[in-house]
């Protein structure tokens, strides 16, 4: 071959250069966006003070525990829950070719839902009470986060194991994804039909996805989990575009097909479900993220896995601030807003039409 | 020799698909796989590639085993056009960059972009940089198709039914231009085809097909009316025009 004599276009560095724009600023907004959602609350920090105190800078005792103990790490665990579950979407409709791809199409939180459930009856039960985190605790959090992770990993493990049986194609991956979806959420009926008030209560309770349950350990956790995660998918980045291009093609270009979708897959749901294992189950935002960012910055991987990530925490983080301000002093799960605010906007996608 | 295929067999499900296949291309020479549907022709392309494996046989690439390649090497020295391409949301330019990703370490290189932009140019894309591939026409995509396959840096080409999809115009098109392309580069291809005339016409070699073996393996221009009669089950007759072959039912005889 004789392609040596290129230059490289001049409109293609400066659209290269518009989509790095565009990280910049998202990267910009969601710095912006801490700040603010740090300093607003019940007991009102100013920016400057917050600003101040992230920055190691001298403050008052009070805005130091303010920031520090409670709405840094709720924040910071909104925005890794955020981009770890955007990025995990975006992977898996690409991974699935399906727009509908995500962890939850593919049962994982029904799964953990099931864990969950299954250890408030058999290993621990919740208790009545009042705090800052709710009026129903589980009594034993980490034995029911162990549970709803390990019955999230048997799920993705179940999609593998028939994966490796017919074939990891998109429809095989999907439709066992479904069947293991329905039947968890059998299982969680059945156990909340046995279950007494309280039980019930608790594994209710443990569902709704709430940042709030975060320490600054389970933020360690998550942004270990996610970090991880994102980086091996970034370096995917052009097996995905190939394989959107076509498995044949991919194949062609030296892909291992079934090993990028297979481990794909499975790293998509170890990252939700450690998420959602320590935050309870937060709906919609690896489905819708993706949708929106791929239609401001293109179906590239290269760009949208990481627009993914930083859109995903900004979403996630300004609907937890609205959350707790809403109805404050009530403070809502953020599932709920997710939800809410996420499906107008995805049947507004749908009805905009185009590609997604 | 780019390519040489020693006594290939392929069976799926318990089923011989192809049996003692044995072939070689030369640098500069256009291999045409022609046969009836169902006869193991895209099988054949997909075994070359190691998309399927075959039971027995070699595939020597430039003397080494296909067989015995990692799939990332495999597509440093073959490009394959599949029949059919998604049409993933990707610019032009990305849509052929994405052919230099057998040798994209992290990230791409200048190297890699450089090449893309003479790649299209060489197969008159320049105009479509930012050009989204869902808004291409059937001949546009097949170009990028081909410069994609091209930017892999290939010794050896593979492409299952190129024109199958096009119209007249660019099906000629997209004949001419890999006749060029295997010819200025040195390079060898292999392809499967329907179209009998365009195969006899731009084809170095017709490698005819029949139950799984090889019925015919001739230079082009010494395919006869039998031998296509045998291989496809139809009467036909082979007509020169201007000098190129014309392959045409023979009429029967009216009642």
């Amino acid at each position: 071959m004789h392609f040596h004599n290129g230059r490289i276009p001049e409109e293609y560095r400066r659209y290269v250069g518009r989509k790095v724009a565009f990280l910049i600023v998202l990267t910009i907004l969601l710095a912006a966006a801490l700040v603010v959602a740090v300093s607003l609350g019940a007991a009102n920090v100013p920016v400057p003070a917050v600003i101040k105190s992230l920055l190691g800078m001298e403050t008052t005792r009070q805005t130091e525990i303010i920031v520090w103990n409670i709405r840094l790490p709720q924040a910071l665990a909104s925005m890794v829950a955020g981009a770890g579950l955007a990025v995990a979407g975006a992977a898996m409709q690409s991974i699935l070719r399906n727009p509908l791809g995500s962890p939850f199409t593919l049962g994982i939180s029904h799964a953990a839902a099931f864990g969950a459930a299954l250890s408030v009856m058999l290993l621990g039960g919740g208790i009545m009470g009042s705090n800052a985190v709710g009026a129903i605790q589980v009594t034993n959090p980490w034995l029911t986060t162990f549970s709803a992770f390990v019955f999230s990993i048997g799920a993705a493990a179940a999609i593998v194991g028939v994966a490796r049986l017919r074939g990891a194609t998109p429809e095989v991956m999907v439709l066992t994804g479904v069947a293991l979806g329905a039947f968890f959420t059998a299982g969680t009926m059945l156990l909340q039909f046995f279950a007494d008030d309280v039980q019930l209560a608790a594994m209710v309770f443990w569902t709704f996805g709430d940042a709030a349950r975060a320490s600054w350990r389970e933020v360690g956790y998550m942004t270990a989990a996610t970090f991880a995660v994102a980086i091996i998918f970034f370096a995917n980045s052009w097996n995905y575009n190939a394989i959107d291009a076509g498995d044949e093609t991919a194949r062609g270009l030296g892909i291992r097909v079934e090993w990028v979708r297979t481990s794909g897959m499975l790293l998509a749901s170890v990252l939700t479900a450690v998420i959602i294992s320590f935050l309870g189950i937060i709906g919609f935002v690896g489905l819708v993220v993706p949708h929106m960012v791929r239609r401001l910055i293109g179906a590239d991987h290269r760009f949208l896995l990481p627009a993914s990530c930083l859109g995903g925490a900004l979403l996630l983080l300004v609907a937890d601030t609205g959350a707790r301000l809403l109805l404050a002093p009530h403070v809502l799960p953020v599932s709920i807003l997710t939800a809410f605010v996420g499906a107008p906007v995805f049947l507004w996608l749908i009805i905009r039409g185009g590609r997604t | 020799m780019i390519l040489d295929a020693q006594q290939l067999h392929f069976a799926y499900n318990g089923v011989d698909v192809l049996k003692k296949i044995d072939f070689r291309v030369s640098p500069g020479e256009l291999l045409a796989i022609l046969g009836p549907n169902g006869v193991g022709k895209t099988t054949l392309l997909k075994c070359i590639n190691t998309i399927h494996r075959p039971r027995a046989g070699a595939i020597l690439v430039e003397g080494t085993d296909v067989l015995r390649m990692r799939p990332n090497d495999i597509a440093t020295r073959v490009g394959y056009v599949a029949q059919r391409s998604e049409t993933a949301r990707l610019t032009v330019f990305d849509a052929v960059l994405m052919g230099r990703k057998p040798h994209i370490r992290w990230r791409t290189a200048p190297r890699d972009l450089q090449i893309v932009e003479a790649a299209m140019r060489h197969l008159h894309l320049e105009g479509k940089t930012l050009r989204h591939i869902d808004q291409l026409s059937g001949g546009e995509l097949q170009k990028v198709c081909i410069a994609r396959a091209l930017v892999q840096e290939p010794r050896l080409l593979l492409l299952d039914e190129p024109t199958s999809a096009l119209d007249l115009k660019n099906q000629i098109e997209i004949m001419r231009l890999l006749r060029h392309v295997v010819s200025d580069h040195g390079i060898a291809a292999v392809m499967t085809m329907h179209d009998l005339n365009k195969a006899l016409r731009y084809a170095d070699t017709i490698l005819l097909l029949k139950d799984g073996e090889i019925h015919s393996y001739v230079p082009a221009s010494q395919v006869t009316a039998a031998m296509i009669e045998a291989v496809y089950g139809l009467a036909v007759e082979i007509h020169r025009i201007n000098g190129y072959p014309l392959v045409a039912p023979r009429e029967e005889p009216s009642h």
